[in-house]
């Protein structure tokens, strides 16, 4: 191909101070155009800002006025309530703390829950966006049946119901577009689900499961009560 | 008064501090971000698509709020309190029953916190089914997760001052647990955070010193690298 420009290269400021580049109509060096929408972040951006924060403190301040934050007697290392519940956020830990030994329900699930949070961007199996059952699907269910059929075993060993029951629901919506013959909107979206996603949302789901329990259904001696039988 | 106003916006005195005139062409509304310490932070021009609430559900912004507000109105509650057995339980009376709007004011500081745990937990959610996690962007999620168990941190030093049975109860519950650690390191780690072996006066200074000080400090910090992260990976 004819060049129809010519081009000197040189780093010497002292020979070459000003340089012009000839670009033929066909590879014209306009910028890529952007694929997306912009605007300007003022307004756009700062008045979202803005109006965030104020419904937040609107909102913070009618809970402040009308619900009081509790405050119960003066602590008393001699008088232990019953049961003695830790914050909120801490009690699906300590409805695991019912079922399991304390090293594993205080510290081996805890830390590995935190763990498997913090390296989730470093797997490749977190950064697929294909279905779970798009690649290899026989070996997929094979692993899948496996793993699941042992946290199931052992759940059942300690009987954490509360952990068993949703188990086995999501497991359930997994396999749904596997067997499924038939095919609509629902089924189509969940096989688009890839094993993050499904891995994800079965810890949430556990997890708030687990704390509701703890923070509503715990009585005395951790047993199950119905939060309208509270005497306290 | 448009006149007046003007003048105003035009004088020495107003250029000195904003450096730019009223945000009414693209120009001035780009340097009413990048000439202002408080916006710097954020790009001039925004993609629509992450600006729309439904996208963020202003999650991370309203995590940061909460946290202003926790802030204000922990400082203030410093005013009345002292971190020593009897007397904290009796500034939480005090706070009930004498300080004018004292009550107000706890109340908005417990519930920001309960909020605030809440809100980061939603946030991290978010950020998590919108794939924002992805490379370049995954140790920013790091920090995100650090982030959230400092904000759990920070709740739950926070919960022992008020010194009620509530409190009392609920920290000896929490540092039973982590006392379960094998080798030792349990018992360790609980009686550096207790200074003792059991919640007393000494657990309550290190409490107080933890959520007032120290963990606050780190969190700004880490905050600071979350939202400059955000930015330098092309985000708002």
């Amino acid at each position: 191909m004819d060049k129809d420009f010519k081009v000197e290269i040189t780093s010497d400021v002292k020979k070459v101070t000003k340089r012009i580049a000839f670009i033929k109509d066909r590879d014209a060096a306009r910028v890529k155009k952007v694929d997306e929408d912009m605007v300007m972040t003022f307004p756009n951006l700062v008045i979202r800002e803005i109006i965030a924060f104020q419904v937040m403190v609107i909102v913070l301040v009618l809970i402040s006025l009308f619900v009081d934050a509790p405050l119960e007697w003066i602590a008393n290392p001699e008088h232990t309530p019953n049961p003695a519940k830790a914050p909120w956020y801490f009690l699906g830990l300590q409805e695991l703390l019912h079922y399991f030994p304390p090293v594993v329900g205080g510290v081996l699930l805890p830390s590995l829950a935190v763990i498997a949070l913090i390296v989730i961007p470093y797997f490749k199996i977190n950064l697929k966006k294909d279905g779970l059952w798009k690649e290899l699907p026989r070996q997929t269910l094979t692993g899948f049946l496996i793993f699941v059929g042992t946290v199931s075993l052992v759940l059942l060993l300690f009987r954490v119901y509360a952990m068993l029951v949703p188990t086995i629901i999501v497991s359930t919506f997994m396999l749904i577009p596997y067997f499924s013959k038939r095919n609509n909107i629902f089924i189509e979206w969940l096989g688009s689900r890839p094993l993050s996603w499904w891995i994800m949302t079965w810890f949430v789901i556990i997890a708030v499961v687990l704390t509701t329990i703890g923070t509503l259904f715990r009585g005395p001696e951790w047993s199950w009560t119905w939060p309208w039988q509270r005497i306290y | 008064m448009k006149k007046i106003f003007d003048r105003l916006v035009r004088s020495q005195v107003w250029r000195s501090i904003f450096r730019h005139g009223l945000p009414e062409s693209n120009r001035t509304r780009a340097e009413a971000i990048f000439f202002n310490f408080f916006f710097h932070l954020h790009p001039t021009k925004v993609r629509k698509r992450s600006i729309k609430f439904t996208y963020t559900w202003g999650l991370g912004g309203i995590s940061f709020g909460l946290f202003i507000v926790l802030v204000i109105t922990g400082a203030l509650l410093m005013l009345y309190y002292r971190p020593s057995v009897p007397q904290a339980y009796g500034d939480m009376k005090d706070l009930q029953f004498v300080v004018s709007s004292g009550q107000f004011l706890r109340n908005m500081h417990r519930w920001a916190a309960h909020a605030m745990v809440a809100i980061v937990f939603l946030h991290m959610l978010r950020v998590f089914y919108t794939g924002s996690y992805r490379p370049p962007k995954e140790f920013n999620w790091v920090i995100g997760v650090i982030l959230f168990v400092t904000t759990i941190l920070l709740s739950y030093t926070g919960y022992l001052l008020p010194w009620d049975q509530l409190s009392f109860w609920g920290i000896s519950v929490g540092t039973n647990m982590i006392r379960a650690m094998p080798f030792g390191i349990g018992e360790m780690i609980s009686f550096l955070l207790l200074g003792g072996n059991i919640v007393g006066e000494n657990a309550l200074v290190r409490f107080y010193v933890l959520h007032c000080f120290i963990i606050p400090v780190a969190a700004i910090l880490l905050m600071a690298i979350h939202f400059w992260r955000i930015r330098k990976d092309g985000g708002v």
